[in-house]
């Protein structure tokens, strides 16, 4: 093209277009495949199926399987363990279809691990009252993804655009129509359009500093939907984990807890017995629910106080206590955790073995996401959202670890289901009605890739998750809540400011990263938005001075962020209520009590 | 003064450059420093410009294998402390594949091959999911776990001479992935895959010069799957032989 002229844009057809091949986007393929093998599938992601970050998932993928477990126990928990933000009638589906999936996956290959009769085994985790994680290992999600990978090949239905980079969403008739993309190889807009469009994009972690997440975890699919108008709900709700390794936050998996490693300070004392988690529990007989198998949250917050108090240790990488695992012995160690064992030698130098492990909380899961109804369905007819991109009503304000993965089974399925349903009614828009939206759109892609500012990509980036972690972390302070605020709003004018330096359309990361970070920019916005107009405190959103207190009477109830010119809308949903009124969430000896008849 | 460590980075730009060139960068020291921080230090303060692949930087996600030193490695997974005191580090893209730009192979061949190789589960008699997991003990399960570690980073096709000279043989990870399958006790594909096992892109292709397996990050040990996969190869062979000197010609 030469200057000036409209960008040159490939148009493409397809019935369904699924942006994201990790576990949701795969399970959403195949399930579309299945419904109606007429259907033209094509599968669109930045990065090859198989790097997608479902693979970085290690402990488990919970499912009801023993005979003394039930769902009204899964149901419960994780009710609770969401501290009631949960849409009841999400759950009860949810919990109803998680072994099926498991055990779908286990036909398609997924080398779940077994007790010695050859039946399934599962692990204690986090928040859960019976053991209900599947796990294959310690890297069950990478398992996952590899087996719905090489499944879908099975599929001639299926095709796929790797390293296409979603760009926009496109709408005709106040609908969905289609999606445009750079074709990462040599800087090809591309336009598909599709009678049904599934994002399935992962999370955001990348907006904070220190996080579990690959570098492409940057919300791409939240900000295209956000940007069309659809509302990101409970976006105030991010998950620390408590087990990351200190500088790189790489994630060691809560199944080094659910196989019964213990947590210890500075004094070798195992504080979790201060934050209603105990009593203490003996060494090597990890206890459901009981310190160590506490929630997510609990955890996280506990070693902010310990931390506070000056009794985390002091690292090289920074502050941090001890996961020990040293009592396992070598040989469980190796069975259960091998991955763990190698992270730790490999990033930190430590022999589990032989040595505790240090670790400290990172930003980690993103609870929040495009709103969804149950069906996934989004409120752009022909959008749908499913995975960590989507806020579909699971996990209300703490995600219980294991219930992710089986989430991308269980709503996959249906996403893919539903979107064969819409496109089996008849066929896409025909391109040539895109093609303008289309090429406004390149234009404006085309200009940032020339862009000449004076503003530096890294420096915004390190900003803005300096800013995050500051005010959206895991204890919220009203002050710097208000400057994060702030600080995005600025960041977001000098993005417009932006400088880059690679002209190029080969693979220009320069180029895809200045995108990325456009995306990222929307997301921490509307987390920081939606933290500062939620006065309570409740789940992973704790403000212990302003607002220390759940509040039910204000809020319980979603919240919804809209995008407009300045700040964004804030509005408000109400929680789908069926049969567990809420309560106050206990755990250790307090939750024991609570549930004797 | 801080320590730093010169870093040669092989460069590639399609648009301007003739052929690859290297530029050096000055990285500052660190113990904990990978590779790929280097390089991901080198772009956000010295080089925009460079472009390489990665994502997980805890040697799950497959993205970011090169050649490091002249040897296939994840990036993510190998330190500068490991070069302290050496002459020189050199970081270039994965041998064997085509270069698309600085450090990203063009991996679609290597692709392709693991999708030729059916790698799913093969059942001649499809349960439904209602009736349960298929039993598999543990020691079943042993039989094919490492083969089944497998990242995709392609290190061992930079490493195999016979996919060098013949980028149409299936290679290691693929061979690979096709014995995992075949040696699950719930699969029943192993006559189907056998068709390109047998073929000349498949098992009798290779040289057996083991360095495929020599720099496995994940110790998937291709050669020993390959290996195999030749002796049932043969056994596949000596029965058909029989069946048809028998007068079975079912091959």
């Amino acid at each position: 093209m030469n200057a000036g002229d409209a960008p040159d844009i490939r148009a493409l057809q397809a019935d369904i277009v699924i942006v994201g091949g990790g576990g949701a986007g795969l399970r959403a393929a195949i399930a579309a495949a299945e419904a109606n093998p007429q259907l033209d599938i094509l599968l669109l992601s930045k990065v090859y199926p198989m790097r997608s970050h479902t693979v970085a998932a290690e402990g488990g993928c919970a499912g009801v399987i023993q005979l003394h477990d039930s769902l009204d126990a899964h149901f419960d928990d994780t009710v609770s363990g969401g501290d009631w933000l949960c849409d009841q009638d999400v759950v009860d589906y949810f919990v109803h279809h998680a072994t099926e999936e498991n055990l779908r996956l286990e036909h398609w290959g997924c080398p779940w691990s077994r007790k010695a009769d050859g039946s399934i085994n599962v692990r204690a985790f986090g928040g859960m009252k019976i053991e209900r994680t599947w796990f294959a290992a310690d890297k069950t999600g990478f398992h996952i993804l590899h087996t719905l990978f090489q499944t879908s090949l099975k599929y001639p239905s299926i095709r796929r655009c790797d390293e296409y980079f979603c760009t926009d969403l496109l709408l005709e008739d106040g609908a969905c129509a289609g999606v445009q993309a750079i074709d990462m190889r040599n800087g090809t807009h591309t336009l598909i359009a599709a009678s049904a469009v599934i994002l399935a994009t992962g999370g955001a972690a990348r907006v904070y500093r220190y996080n579990t997440n690959g570098g492409i975890v940057t919300g791409d699919g939240m900000a295209l939907a956000y940007r069309q108008g659809v509302a990101l709900r409970d976006m105030e709700f991010v998950q620390y984990h408590p087990t990351g390794l200190p500088g790189s936050g790489i994630l060691i998996t809560e199944a080094a807890r659910g196989e019964g490693g213990v947590l210890t300070n500075s004094d070798g004392y195992r504080y979790l017995q201060d934050y209603g988690l105990g009593p203490e529990t003996p060494l090597g007989e990890a206890c459901n629910k009981y310190m160590e198998l506490g929630p997510r949250d609990r955890l996280s917050q506990a070693f902010w106080h310990e931390a506070k108090a000056g009794r985390a240790l002091a690292t090289s990488r920074g502050e941090a206590v001890n996961l020990d695992l040293r009592h396992l012995g070598e040989a469980r160690i190796n069975e259960r955790l091998p991955f763990i064992r190698d992270l730790a030698r490999t990033y930190v130098n430590v022999d589990a073995v032989h040595e505790p492990i240090p670790v400290r909380p990172t930003a980690h899961y993103t609870m929040g996401g495009i709103q969804t109804d149950r069906h996934t369905a989004t409120a752009l007819p022909g959008l749908f959202a499913v995975g960590e991109c989507a806020s579909v009503g699971l996990h209300g304000a703490n995600r219980l670890g294991s219930n992710s993965l089986a989430e991308l089974s269980v709503f996959g399925r249906v996403a893919g289901e539903q979107a064969a349903a819409r496109a089996s009614q008849g066929p896409a828009v025909d391109p040539r009605r895109l093609l303008a939206r289309a090429q406004d759109n390149a234009a404006g892609w085309e200009s940032l890739r020339e862009a000449r500012g004076g503003e530096h990509l890294a420096t915004i980036r390190d900003e803005m998750a300096r800013a995050m972690e500051d005010g959206a972390g895991i204890f919220r302070l009203p002050g710097q809540m208000q400057q994060t605020c702030a600080k995005i709003a600025e960041l977001k004018g000098r993005y417009r400011e932006l400088g880059l330096v690679d002209r190029s359309r080969v693979f220009n990361t320069e180029w895809l990263n200045a995108i990325e970070l456009g995306n990222l920019l929307d997301v921490a916005e509307a987390m920081a938005h939606a933290a500062l107009a939620r006065k309570e405190s409740r789940g992973s959103h704790q403000r212990i001075e302003d607002f220390p207190e759940r509040d039910d009477a204000q809020f319980l109830r979603h919240s919804l962020v809209y995008r407009a010119a300045d700040t964004p809308r804030l509005d408000w949903q109400d929680v789908v209520i069926t049969r567990s009124q809420p309560a106050e969430r206990h755990y250790g000896a307090a939750g024991q009590q609570e549930s004797k008849p | 003064m801080t320590e730093t460590v010169t870093v040669r980075v092989q460069r590639y730009r399609p648009e301007e450059d003739q052929e690859p060139w290297a530029q050096s960068f000055e990285v500052p020291y660190s113990e904990d420093l990978s590779i790929l921080d280097a390089l991901n230090q080198i772009k956000d303060q010295q080089d925009p410009t460079l472009s390489h692949r990665w994502s997980c930087r805890m040697a799950i996600c497959g993205s970011c294998g090169v050649m490091i030193n002249g040897e296939p490695r994840l990036a993510c997974k190998t330190f500068l402390r490991d070069y302290r005191g050496k002459d020189a580090l050199e970081v270039r893209a994965l041998d064997n594949f085509p270069i698309e730009r600085d450090l990203v192979s063009d991996i679609s061949g290597f692709i392709d091959h693991l999708e030729t190789v059916q790698p799913w589960l093969i059942r001649s008699d499809e349960q439904p999911v209602s009736a349960g997991a298929y039993r598999q003990t543990p020691e079943q399960m042993q039989r094919y776990a490492a083969f089944s570690q497998c990242i995709n980073c392609g290190l061992c096709y930079a490493a195999c001479p016979q996919f060098g000279r013949d980028p149409a043989f299936l290679g290691p990870a693929a061979l690979t992935l096709a014995q995992r399958y075949n040696l699950d006790s719930r699969d029943e594909g192993a006559s189907q895959r056998m068709n390109w096992l047998n073929a000349e892109a498949g098992v009798w292709s290779c040289t057996f010069v083991g360095y495929c397996s020599q720099v496995c990050p994940k110790d998937v040990d291709p050669a020993a799957a390959i290996n195999q996969g030749k002796v049932a190869s043969d056994i596949n062979y000596a029965v058909n032989l029989f069946n048809i000197l028998r007068g079975k010609d079912d091959a």
